[in-house]
């Protein structure tokens, strides 16, 4: 019979999950091992809330493994360290993203690309390689090998730094890999959300000039001003889409909802690229004639590697991106994931855990 | 009131046209302009019969103006050149394919990537600059601007190096520029036609594992034995497709039926690349998680530049390289056409025009 989550591992632990797919969450006990000698112990202080974590608790992928606690956007202090631990000790700030383990042997490993490792441990809602399932960052502490902690540089405020680690690194290494990262070119940003301002922000640093294609005209304000946008089309505006046509080198696609590809294709010059970071539940249509005409392709990316993301994190810190957020008390989660659902965040929910997690609540 | 064909032009010249969508072609009298500065004019000796040719005739596209002459791979001796042309003479061999001119002023022009040209003008059913409609090579001679002939290396037999100017580009443009040039890497080749035969050799070449995807087995003892595949992959067969799953680093997809892009997406490893040159007349499904999850690609490519169809000449040249083909006489084209649309060749027909092309 499975151990009790409480009683599975040596550590009290204290976090919300959701229990089953209604995906409310409410306070929840359970247990984390003991530091091991290449573990890295924090106390959790920020946790990002993304969409993955409101797919997740609500098993909209099916997988879903009751009960959940999500984050996979988790800040702190460290606290503890194992003893053959060297790259971190106690008191630094430090951060985990999307994975917390992986093989360490297959080729995908040993190139520095963990997440697309077969074998790869989710940071929650999977089973370790112990047979345990894995608990996320809306909890009180967290344990990761150290090979999966980043370190948060301090020129970065905590809070903000969350979601750098899934949604940061989600649109920072296609953006690199698809030599998106060049000065002058013209790159689009599909959806103006968690990921799209994040691919906005890090374009705009590369040197590109940013087109953001949304469906709302009320994010045009902003997306001009504050986020540094260079021009904003409304994708359901033909006009404004034939304007645009033939002139993005390529295009960060976040949006998760089914949509058309073509119009995209048709904003693309020749030898342009459509990369996908948001996974529609149903398959596209891909027209090939417009593919074959121009050249132009379509690639999907996920997450990024350890070693990107640390890159990624240094330079955000660097040049001083952050992602803007909405800091919220960890009792608000509930109406938190019902706004997000709605898109009713500029741009990401950061749980305040360390003030306003208790167990006593 | 518009001239008719074969007024025109000054040059009278003779084909073969197909004149309504049943695709069926009979003779032809036309005309082809004088030989301008910038041109090469050459006489047509073998023409291949492109997949192309057939949805033209037929209209599969709706993009087709009747009368339509066919034929964008051909090849044959130069026998007049302009003012201006430098780098043939009269006898050399030569070749035309997809494009005869372009704009030459755009930045893929400039690029010399002249088949992604807005402006590009094809070999046959295409209006020229002048406002004439352009005719192709199941005809007798050729006018070309010189900026859109090919030399055909002097090792190669004629006939077998007809359908390099399609085919051959085809598959061997996006094999450059998707970068499948690593010894040791692994190639799949989905269809085994005029492209897909064109892809294997390529990649042999190029010291590719190959493996050939298919339908069926029936083309299966050729693509080992003949055409020097390392594997043969049924589709069909569940077993064996799941056996080969994440095992390619790319894949060229040379099948024009619609047909489901899961299965060879599953066969490719992480930052697999599957790049398609056929031309499915309706879209095809693509499920995102199946590019996300492995950080895979799917491309297109279209033909080739003019500067690469040379260097892909040339390689071929070194290594040895002609296409497997059926020499057929001018009369026997509908036949051909028939049999092309069962896939009842191997692997591409070439006509030989100027021992069956008379009046």
């Amino acid at each position: 019979m499975a151990a009790q989550p409480e009683l599975e591992h040596p550590r009290k632990a204290f976090g919300w999950a959701a229990r089953d797919s209604s995906g409310i969450l409410s306070p929840f006990k359970f247990s984390r091992r003991e530091t091991g000698e290449k573990d890295v112990t924090f106390k959790v202080l920020y946790c990002g809330v993304c969409h993955s974590d409101l797919h997740m608790v609500k098993n909209e992928w099916g997988n879903s493994i009751y009960p959940v606690v999500p984050g996979h956007e988790i800040v702190g202090v460290v606290t503890e360290v194992g003893s053959k631990v060297t790259k971190f000790k106690v008191g630094d700030k430090v951060g985990v993203g999307c994975m917390v383990n992986s093989c360490r042997s297959c080729q995908n490993c040993a190139d520095n690309l963990e997440n697309y490792c077969p074998k790869s441990i989710l940071t929650y809602g999977v089973k370790n390689v112990d047979g345990t399932i894995t608990y996320g960052g809306y909890s009180d502490s967290m344990i990761a090998d150290e090979h999966f902690i980043v370190r948060i540089p301090d020129s970065l405020p905590l809070d903000a730094a969350a979601p750098l680690l899934c949604a940061g690194i989600t649109v920072f290494s296609p953006l690199r890999y698809f030599q998106l990262d060049k000065p002058g070119l013209n790159v689009g940003v599909v959806g103006l959300g968690g990921l799209g301002h994040m691919a906005v922000k890090f374009a705009k640093a590369f040197g590109a000039k940013v087109t953001v294609i949304s469906t709302s005209p009320n994010k045009k304000e902003e997306a001009t001003g504050r986020l540094g946008a260079d021009s904003f089309i409304v994708s359901r505006d033909q006009e404004q889409m034939r304007a645009a046509m033939g002139t993005l080198d390529g295009i960060i696609d976040t949006v998760s909802a089914v949509h058309p590809l073509l119009p995209l294709l048709s904003l693309l010059k020749s030898h342009g690229k459509l990369v996908m970071v948001g996974a529609p539940e149903k398959p596209l249509e891909l027209l090939v004639f417009p593919l074959l005409m121009g050249r132009k392709l379509v690639a999907g990316s996920c997450i990024g590697g350890m070693k990107e993301t640390q890159e990624m994190i240094d330079f955000a810190a660097k040049h001083d991106i952050k992602p803007d957020i909405e800091v919220i008390p960890m009792d608000y989660i509930n109406t938190a994931m019902e706004r997000l659902l709605k898109a009713d965040v500029k741009y990401r929910f950061v749980i305040d855990i360390g003030n306003t997690l208790k167990e006593s609540s | 009131m518009a001239k008719s064909p074969e007024n025109e032009h000054p040059q009278k010249a003779f084909g073969w046209a197909a004149r309504d969508n049943s695709g069926i072609l009979s003779p032809f009298d036309f005309s082809r302009r004088e030989n301008g500065n910038d041109d090469v004019t050459l006489k047509i000796l073998y023409c291949g019969v492109c997949h192309s040719d057939l949805h033209i005739v037929k209209n599969d596209w709706g993009v087709t103006t009747y009368p339509v002459v066919p034929g964008h791979e051909m090849v044959g001796l130069v026998t007049k050149i302009g003012s201006n042309v430098k780098k043939f003479k009269v006898g050399d061999k030569v070749g035309v394919g997809v494009i005869v001119d372009s704009c030459k002023n755009c930045e893929n022009c400039q690029q010399d990537l002249q088949n992604y040209c807005p402006k590009a003008v094809f070999t046959y059913n295409s209006p020229n600059f002048d406002g004439t409609k352009t005719y192709g090579g199941y005809s007798d001679f050729m006018v070309v601007h010189q900026q859109f002939v090919l030399q055909i290396p002097e090792n190669l037999p004629l006939d077998a190096s007809a359908p390099l100017l399609c085919a051959g580009i085809t598959v061997y443009s996006p094999m450059m520029y998707y970068g499948m040039t690593q010894p040791g890497k692994h190639l799949g080749v989905a269809g085994l036609g005029g492209l897909g035969h064109m892809a294997v050799k390529f990649g042999k070449a190029l010291g590719l594992k190959v493996t050939v995807i298919s339908s069926s087995t029936r083309k299966q003892a050729e693509a080992i034995n003949k055409l020097g595949a390392d594997f043969f992959l049924v589709s069909s067969d569940p077993e064996k497709m799941k056996a080969a799953i994440g095992t390619m680093d790319y894949i060229i997809d040379t099948v024009s039926a619609v047909h489901p892009l899961v299965p060879l997406l599953g066969l490719l490893k992480l930052n697999g690349k599957l790049v398609t040159v056929g031309l499915p007349e309706k879209p095809l499904e693509l499920p995102i998680f199946s590019i996300v999850k492995g950080r895979k690609l799917v491309g297109g490519s279209d033909f080739g530049g003019i500067k690469e169809t040379q260097e892909m000449l040339d390689f071929c040249g070194k290594h040895n390289i002609t296409a497997e083909i059926e020499l057929i006489k001018m009369d026997q084209i509908n036949t051909a056409m028939a049999r092309l649309a069962n896939s009842d060749v191997r692997y591409r027909f070439v006509i030989d025009v100027a021992n069956s092309l008379s009046k």
